[in-house]
C-alpha cells in the first residue's frame, strides 16, 4: 500500500493547508454574503429546503403536507451562529480540501505525477475548470432563498458535468490526435447542450447585485484554492520524493 | 492489492499501483461527496456555508 500511503500523505498536507486558506478567504468573501441572504430568507418565511415553490405539484396537491413537514425539518441539528458555525465551516473546508487533493494527486500520478509547483498550478487550473467553472456555468453559485430545481436532479447534472469535463480535458491534454481532441471538446460541451435543471421561476427576494457579488466571490476564492492546492501538491511531492520520477519509487 | 510491497523505495507492480491510485481517487470523491452532496440534514447544516461557497447544489 505504499503508493496509497504516499498519495494520502501528500494530499493530507496539501489539502489541509489549502483548506485552511479557503476557509480564511470564505470568512470575508462569501460567508458575509450568505448571512446577508439569510436575512432575506428569514423575512420570506424561513429556510425551505427544496420544498414549496421548487415542487409546484406538491404545493398544489398537498399544501398541508408541505407545511407539516417544515417544522420537523427545523428540528435537525445545526451549528449555532458564531464560533460553532465558523468551526464547522473550517472543518468542512479542510475535509473537502483533502478530498479534492486526493483526487488531484491520484489522477496526476496516472499522468506521471506533478513534478514541481508550476506544473501543480496547471493541475489546479484543471481542477478549477472541472469542479467550479464547468458546473458553475449551468448552475451558478446560489445564495440561500434563491429558487432552484429539484436537488437530486441538479446534483446529477453537476456530477455528470464534472466527469465529462475531466474526461474531455484528459483527452485533449494526453492524446495527441485531432480526433481525440475533438471528442474531448465535445465531452466538455455536451452537458451545456443538455442544460442544467432550472427552477420553474427565477423570482427571488435576493437582490441581483448581492447574487452577482456572490458568484464573483465564489469563483475567485475557488480559483485561488485550486491554484494553491496544485502548487502545494507539487511542492510537497517534490520535497518528499526527491528525484524519484513517480510516487512508486518514493519515500514509502 | 495482493502485490503490496512496503519495502523502502521498492517499486509496486503497475497493476497494484493503478489500483492504489484509483482507490485514492475514490476515497477523495467519497469524502467530497459526503461533505458536499449528502442528503443528511445534519451534514447539510454543518457544511452549509461550504456547500454554498463551493457552488455545490444546495437546498
Amino acid at each position: 500500500m505504499s503508493v496509497f500511503r504516499n498519495v494520502v500523505f501528500i494530499a493530507a498536507i496539501a489539502g489541509l493547508l489549502s483548506g485552511l486558506i479557503l476557509a480564511a478567504m470564505q470568512s470575508f468573501a462569501t460567508v458575509p454574503l450568505i448571512l446577508q441572504a439569510e436575512v432575506y430568507e428569514e423575512a420570506g418565511g424561513g429556510h425551505d429546503h427544496g420544498s414549496a415553490h421548487n415542487m409546484p405539484g406538491m404545493e398544489m396537491s398537498a399544501p398541508a403536507t408541505a407545511e407539516a413537514a417544515a417544522p420537523a425539518e427545523e428540528e435537525a441539528w445545526e451549528p449555532a451562529n458564531g464560533a460553532e458555525r465558523t468551526g464547522f465551516t473550517v472543518l468542512a473546508n479542510i475535509v473537502t480540501g483533502i478530498g479534492f487533493a486526493l483526487v488531484l494527486v491520484a489522477v496526476s500520478e496516472f499522468a506521471g505525477g506533478v513534478a514541481n509547483w508550476r506544473q501543480g498550478v496547471f493541475w489546479g487550473l484543471a481542477g478549477f475548470a472541472v469542479f467550479t467553472l464547468a458546473p458553475g456555468l449551468g448552475l451558478p453559485p446560489e445564495l440561500p432563498a434563491m429558487p432552484a430545481a429539484d436537488l437530486a436532479g441538479r446534483q446529477v447534472w453537476w456530477i455528470g458535468t464534472a466527469v465529462a469535463t475531466a474526461a474531455g480535458l484528459g483527452l485533449i491534454a494526453f492524446r495527441s490526435s485531432l480526433a481525440f481532441s475533438l471528442l474531448g471538446l465535445a465531452l466538455i460541451v455536451v452537458p451545456h447542450v443538455i442544460g442544467a435543471p432550472q427552477p420553474e421561476s427565477h423570482e427571488t427576494p435576493i437582490p441581483e447585485n448581492l447574487h452577482h457579488q456572490f458568484v464573483v466571490a465564489v469563483t475567485v476564492t475557488n480559483l485561488i484554492f485550486w491554484v494553491v492546492l496544485g502548487a502545494l501538491v507539487g511542492i510537497v511531492r517534490g520535497r518528499f520524493t526527491g528525484t524519484a520520477k513517480s510516487l512508486r519509487d518514493s519515500f514509502a | 492489492m495482493n502485490t503490496v510491497s512496503s519495502t523502502l523505495g521498492a517499486s509496486a507492480s503497475s497493476a497494484s499501483r493503478a489500483t492504489q491510485l484509483a482507490l485514492s481517487a475514490l476515497l477523495g470523491l467519497f469524502v467530497v461527496g459526503f461533505v458536499g452532496f449528502s442528503h443528511m440534514d445534519v451534514v447539510h447544516n454543518a457544511a452549509h456555508d461550504v456547500r454554498h461557497s463551493l457552488a455545490f447544489p444546495c437546498h
